[in-house]
């Protein structure tokens, strides 16, 4: 059962998405589960329009701090800021408002799996009563986003790992947020399907240029992310000239619940951190 | 299983209690602010009510038959055998209707809201929910508890009519009575107080369907393994918590009505 009967303050005014005050702010974050300690005094920012790909080995605590940035859980110490609103001590009934703002792409996809692909599509937009014919519009801009308006009528259980990780990205992206998570949006797939999973993420940062998380365990999707951008031209991704790289991507490395690097792509190809160079080679 | 110290049992079992407690005021709380979820209130008012009237009506038809022919048997030592309809409906009415009901629907829908919400939380759903701005108690527990409640009491009188009736058709075919007299006899034993207590028992059975269903769905751990466990605890905590409670509102409506 969510606990969300932690005092509320939700006194402070909302962030314009062109506010220069970071989207996401970590500082001194730690949970326990149980009595192994998975985050342990955490702190990074996310800028605005910034793609934050969070990197580790498996069990470092990636899952745990995306859950934590929606509010989804909450931290044992620590403050977590986002759109300015410290979400720890928000109440659940205020994290709704906030949540409306945050798209989010869960690792094992999550759909609904008794509503049909349009419906899990436009669940935000069915809880907002937005017309019927305008919300059926918009189920079909997004999943044409995600090459996918011919499986508008299936249902979850009829489509292929892929194609539910797509439908998902088409679910969170539908209300414009202004931050989305990428909780391990490859993770379980193919190398070709996560190829077609990571293209979709670059060309939503580019086209839209939302601030952004995205957890992955396979390196050649954040180097992929870090080094092609998607050409409104062609439609198609293609590598940045020059070798060069997106600036508005940047690492966050953990392992066993610690920041082991937070920084560019630049900084990170080039670090002296042993165990850092081990882990990316 | 594993032996904990009592420390820590007594703990956990507070908190449970905590958790069940809060989830049940916010369940009955959500109908009375905005947004209200009346279509899913409606789907499992069909899925609970009518989707259970089959059980229902079998489970009270049988109950009344087997009522009628062991009580005429025990009546006929003390010449008294014109008296099963009053036997037959003073129990269909005040206990069995009310709490076979209660126990078949918690069967049914106890365990189906556990496996329900528990394959829904382990797949991640319920956190989706909540990601997508649902509040998962408002959209999946409220409309199930007000149901679940609305619905039973209309079983229940389902289910002691169709007793009566069976206990008829045995007094009448079996035994040789008169099916006015039988008829006659069970609504002149029938009081006030007797239909209000078989009536005021579904509302507490309702309640606890929900709620007990409900909580171990959302409380669900350990993949497909804990929504097995969880279902099945749903069965056996939601049946238990009925009978007692039917001790408790009989004790409370015998000091009220007097009988």
């Amino acid at each position: 059962m969510p606990a969300d009967i932690a005092p509320g303050d939700v006194s402070q005014a909302k962030q314009s998405p062109d506010s220069a005050e970071p989207v996401v702010v970590f500082e001194d974050v730690s949970i326990t589960f149980d009595i192994k300690p998975v985050l342990d005094n955490i702190s990074f920012r996310v800028q605005h329009g910034e793609t934050r790909i969070i990197l580790g080995p498996a069990g470092g605590g990636k899952s745990v701090l995306m859950k934590l940035a929606n509010g989804l859980i909450r931290p044992d110490s620590g403050t977590i800021r986002v759109f300015g609103e410290d979400i720890a001590r928000m109440r659940e009934t205020d994290l709704f408002k906030l949540r409306a703002r945050i798209g989010m792409v869960f690792q094992e996809s999550a759909l609904f799996d008794s509503l049909s692909v349009e419906d899990n599509v436009a669940y935000r937009l069915h809880e907002d009563r937005v017309p019927e014919e305008e919300a059926h519009n918009r189920v079909v801009e997004a999943l044409q986003f995600v090459e996918l308006a011919n499986t508008i009528e299936k249902f979850p259980s009829e489509l292929s790992g892929g194609m539910r990780r797509r439908v998902s990205i088409a679910r969170a992206i539908i209300a414009k947020p202004d931050l989305i998570l990428y909780d391990s949006p490859t993770g379980g797939l193919d190398p070709i399907t996560s190829t077609t999973i990571i293209d979709l993420v670059i060309k939503q940062r580019d086209v839209s240029h939302t601030t952004s998380l995205v957890i992955t365990h396979r390196l050649q999707d954040a180097f992929l992310l870090a080094t092609h951008r998607f050409n409104q031209q062609t439609g198609k991704i293609e590598p940045i000239p020059n070798n060069g790289i997106d600036d508005s991507t940047k690492f966050l490395v953990l392992n066993e619940g610690h920041v082991v690097f937070d920084g560019n792509t630049h900084e990170l190809v080039h670090t002296d951190d042993p165990w850092l160079k081990e882990y990316l080679s | 299983m594993p032996f904990v110290s009592p420390e820590i049992f007594a703990k956990q079992t507070i908190a449970s209690v905590q958790e069940y407690s809060i989830l049940c005021w916010r369940a009955v709380a959500n109908l009375f602010s905005r947004p209200r979820y009346w279509a899913d209130v409606y789907t499992q008012m069909d899925s609970i009510g009518v989707g259970s009237m089959p059980i229902v009506v079998l489970t009270g038809f049988f109950t009344g038959c087997v009522l009628a022919l062991q009580s005429a048997t025990s009546l006929e030592a003390f010449g008294s055998v014109s008296l099963t309809g009053n036997l037959v409906a003073l129990s269909m009415v005040k206990e069995l209707g009310p709490v076979l009901t209660g126990l078949m629907v918690s069967g049914r829908n106890a365990s189906g809201m556990a496996s329900e919400i528990g394959s829904m939380r382990v797949t991640e759903q319920i956190d989706a929910m909540r990601a997508l701005g649902t509040d998962p108690v408002r959209k999946l527990v409220t409309p199930r508890l007000y149901a679940t409640v609305f619905m039973l009491f209309f079983l229940t009188i389902v289910s002691d009519a169709v007793g009566i009736a069976g206990g008829a058709l045995v007094s009448v075919t079996l035994m040789g009575l008169n099916a006015s007299s039988y008829f006659h006899n069970s609504y002149r034993a029938l009081q006030y107080g007797d239909v209000v207590q078989g009536l005021t028992k579904p509302l507490f059975s309702g309640f606890i369907i929900a709620t007990v269903g409900c909580f171990f769905g959302m409380t669900t751990k350990g993949g497909t393994q804990g929504v097995g466990k969880a279902t099945t605890q749903a069965v056996v905590y939601s049946s238990v918590f009925i009978i007692i409670v039917d001790f408790i509102v009989s004790r409370a409506m015998i000091g009220i009505f007097g009988r």
